[in-house]
């Protein structure tokens, strides 16, 4: 084989493969995608009763207001244009700083100590989810912010937790977008 | 919750090991052109494709025939893609109006994906657009990973006395019937999870609880009110699945698997870990099939497997114990939690951290800059030895040429003239051997004491002995061609592009040719007859020799780095001392 045949295969299989995976791969998989599941490849937004679009069912928002409970801190704020974590090590003396902070906030917020995620940055800065736990430690603050009872909250939170994928995997989790959401619409 | 965590490991581990017989023989299959069931499918458009690309299937390859086919077509891939990154901006399927890359960056990125490392220095969101995304990324993760493959098979066919083959075909066998129908299968998997797929631009949405910020410019304060939230969203379940099946671990988004986006529950989270092991711990079984001998296949699998779980009850342990300054705050005993995902927690991230970085995937759950030492420490151990499975193709061959050197070893100690696989192990594969070896600790640790001792590069973004973990972590991940980092550090400048690229073209390239030269070597050696004075190597006994060899040769180089890095991380750590 010459060696400008030997370069002339190369080229011939790397355009050849560019097409097949570049772009035929993708652009095929997104007709199916658009026809087979729209929801989930559009990003499975939630939307409201008028029909706008409120979020994605799995990407977090900010809440600050008392009368919602409130996701993990994020270090990025909920923005979900652009990714970010904190990328603190364990040593590093502004994570602790920030954790003391925090936690001094939220016991004076919610009157009881904060459970260790509401405390901790994600990984995504997007985390969806808290703990049953981190609900929990909100009931009180939450409750008398809405003149609420309680153990209706309680319930809620049941409702809303979602355990590990076959009882294994992964683990519990409240949805703070879906729980804020049947909190607006309990009945008074 | 501790006994609920270890056994989502344990029972994660029980199906990756289920997967390897009939993966491996599979593969086996594919590769020594025997009869599959989807020859009838696979057939005809192989037929077709090597039509073409006028692609001479009968002409079997030596080692630099090989070889001079990988440099070649590889080249031939890195020019379209460069252009690509560095003119994305007027290109088409940009709705989100992404300018191009700098020229230091877009090397780096084209590079970075080319050797299937992906290690990112830019962010997905604002630095890649949909185009890009497809034809960059998607490409390379198919193409640098059959091409990885292809070495894999060429380097157990040529050990084996066999010709090594057609790099054409075993690379387009690779895609065809490995990694583009399993790529499909769990692309839509990924899809029905909630991963997007679609070229649209970002979409904003209404917040619930709309909140005002303030940000000071020049002195003077502005508050605005925050009422939306923009959703980025791109052509990514097709690329999810390949970037965890091919190990290239390139996200589309900055902070990769631990995005809902990418990773949206448990049950994704399994997959992944599943697909990222899948094809590393099978070769190594495929090779038992090939050479004849099954036994010997699952003793170098028992061995790494006896590893990996060590490493992993490491990671574990030490994410579960959680950082002791944080927990003394709360008063309460807590795994570590900062930068991991609630629906993963402590178990998962750390497994995901252990396979992502023993298979030179580079995938994340969870931010391993945040890690606990212990934790952090396995991830740079695993990135040392390069053989916890190692990468596409490339692992397997690195567990064998471990394997050659326990060989050389103990024929040294007991006297007799080292054999493997019925062939004699003499200086030109000792030569080669230590290369593959030698070229990995000095791409790492030179370039590590450069970057520290140049004022103003390092750009390392945590204080102390984690400071340094992180520049040695950074070139370690390029070197191994994974592609994880300790992602505070500040990467996207001119340093740390440019000496990565130069890590990233010797830890793919160097190594790649020994593996071709030390195959092509011992294809032409007359084999010699086993008699019961040969050492047998698919023994339990032998199997830990290899162990140790392993521990010895690949630990010990590193260990002054360990020393410096997290084992004094943990030791402060320890002490609740901050930085």
């Amino acid at each position: 084989m010459s060696t400008l045949r030997e370069i002339g295969t190369g080229i011939r299989v790397s355009v050849f493969f560019w097409i097949a995976c570049g772009l035929v791969y993708p652009l095929i998989f997104t007709g199916f995608a658009q026809i087979a599941f729209p929801n989930q490849a559009n990003g499975s937004l939630v939307r409201n009763t008028q029909g706008e679009a409120i979020g994605s069912h799995l990407i977090g928002q900010k809440f600050t207001s008392e009368r919602y409970f409130q996701g993990r801190p994020s270090s990025i704020d909920y923005k979900a244009e652009a990714s970010g974590a904190s990328q603190l090590a364990p040593t590093n003396k502004t994570l602790i700083e920030r954790v003391k902070t925090d936690t001094a906030s939220l016991t004076k917020l919610n009157g009881t100590k904060p459970t260790i995620d509401l405390v901790t940055t994600s990984g995504s800065g997007l985390d969806p989810d808290i703990t049953p736990s981190g609900a929990a430690v909100q009931v009180e603050r939450v409750a008398k912010a809405r003149g609420l009872d309680p153990e209706t909250l309680r319930k809620l939170i049941a409702e809303h937790t979602e355990g590990r994928f076959l009882g294994i995997f992964g683990e519990a989790r409240v949805n703070v977008l879906a729980l804020n959401l049947a909190l607006d619409g309990l009945k008074k | 919750m501790e006994f609920s965590g270890f056994l989502q490991i344990a029972i994660t581990l029980v199906l990756m090991v289920a997967i390897v017989p009939f993966l491996g023989a599979y593969m086996a299959r594919v590769f020594q052109f025997e009869s599959t069931w989807f020859d009838k499918l696979f057939d005809p458009v192989e037929t077709l494709v090597y039509k073409l690309m006028s692609v001479d299937t009968k002409a079997d390859m030596d080692w630099w025939g090989y070889a001079r086919a990988i440099l070649i077509s590889n080249l031939a891939m890195f020019v379209p893609v460069l252009g690509v990154l560095l003119f994305q901006g007027s290109l088409p399927l940009n709705p989100n109006g992404i300018p191009g890359m700098t020229p230091d960056l877009a090397l780096h990125t084209a590079i970075s994906f080319l050797t299937n490392t992906n290690q990112q220095h830019y962010s997905g969101e604002t630095g890649a657009s949909h185009f890009t995304q497809m034809v960059c990324f998607q490409f390379l993760m198919f193409a640098s990973a059959a091409t990885g493959l292809a070495v894999g098979i060429a380097f157990i066919r040529g050990i084996l006395g066999r010709s090594l083959g057609n790099f054409y075909v075993d690379f387009t066998r690779g895609i065809s019937r490995v990694l583009m129908p399993i790529s499909i299968v769990f692309g839509v998997v990924f899809l029905s999870q909630g991963v997007p797929q679609n070229l649209s631009a970002i979409t904003p949405v209404k917040l619930t609880d709309p909140y005002t910020t303030s940000t000071t410019t020049n002195g003077k304060t502005e508050t605005s009110e925050v009422t939306t939230q923009k959703l980025f969203t791109g052509p990514f379940a097709s690329m999810e699945s390949i970037k965890e099946l091919g190990e290239n671990g390139g996200g589309s988004y900055g902070i990769n698997s631990a995005h809902p986006f990418e990773n949206p529950n448990p049950f994704t989270n399994v997959i992944e870990i599943l697909l990222l092991l899948a094809i590393p711990t099978s070769l190594i079984y495929t090779f038992g099939i090939m050479a004849g001998n099954k036994k010997q296949g699952w003793v170098l699998f028992g061995t790494i497997f006896l590893l990996f779980v060590s490493l992993i009850s490491v990671a574990a342990l030490s994410e579960l114990n959680g950082n002791p300054t944080i927990n003394s705050v709360l008063g309460s005993a807590n795994p570590n939690f900062e930068g991991q995902e609630v629906r993963f927690g402590w178990s998962e991230t750390a497994l995901f951290a252990t396979a992502t970085t023993g298979t030179m995937t580079g995938a994340v759950n969870g931010m391993h800059d945040s890690l606990t030492p212990m934790a952090g420490f396995v991830t740079l151990f695993n990135m040392f030895l390069q053989v916890i499975w190692g990468g596409q193709g490339t692992g397997v061959a690195y567990i064998i040429v471990f394997l050659m050197i326990a060989v050389f070893l103990t024929g040294l100690m007991v006297g007799r003239t080292p054999e493997l696989l019925g062939r004699k192990i003499e200086k030109r594969e000792v030569a080669l051997a230590s290369i593959i070896f030698l070229v990995h600790p000095v791409i790492i640790l030179i370039p590590a004491a450069l970057a520290l001792a140049i004022p103003g590069v390092a750009a390392n973004s945590n204080p102390s002995f984690h400071g340094l973990s992180q520049v040695v972590y950074e070139y370690a991940s390029a070197a191994a061609n994974n592609g994880s980092g300790f992602e505070g550090l500040g990467d996207n400048t001119l340093w740390w592009n440019l000496s990565c690229s130069v890590v990233l073209l010797l830890g793919r390239y160097a190594p790649m040719l020994a593996l071709l030269a030390l195959a092509g070597g011992l294809k032409a050696k007359r084999p010699v007859p086993e008699t019961p004075g040969t050492l047998r190597t698919d023994t339990v006994l032998f199997g830990s020799v290899t162990a140790g060899t392993i521990l010895i040769l690949g630990a010990l180089t590193f260990f002054p780095v360990f020393a410096l890095g997290p084992i004094a991380e943990l030791i402060a750590n320890q002490a609740a001392k901050t930085f």
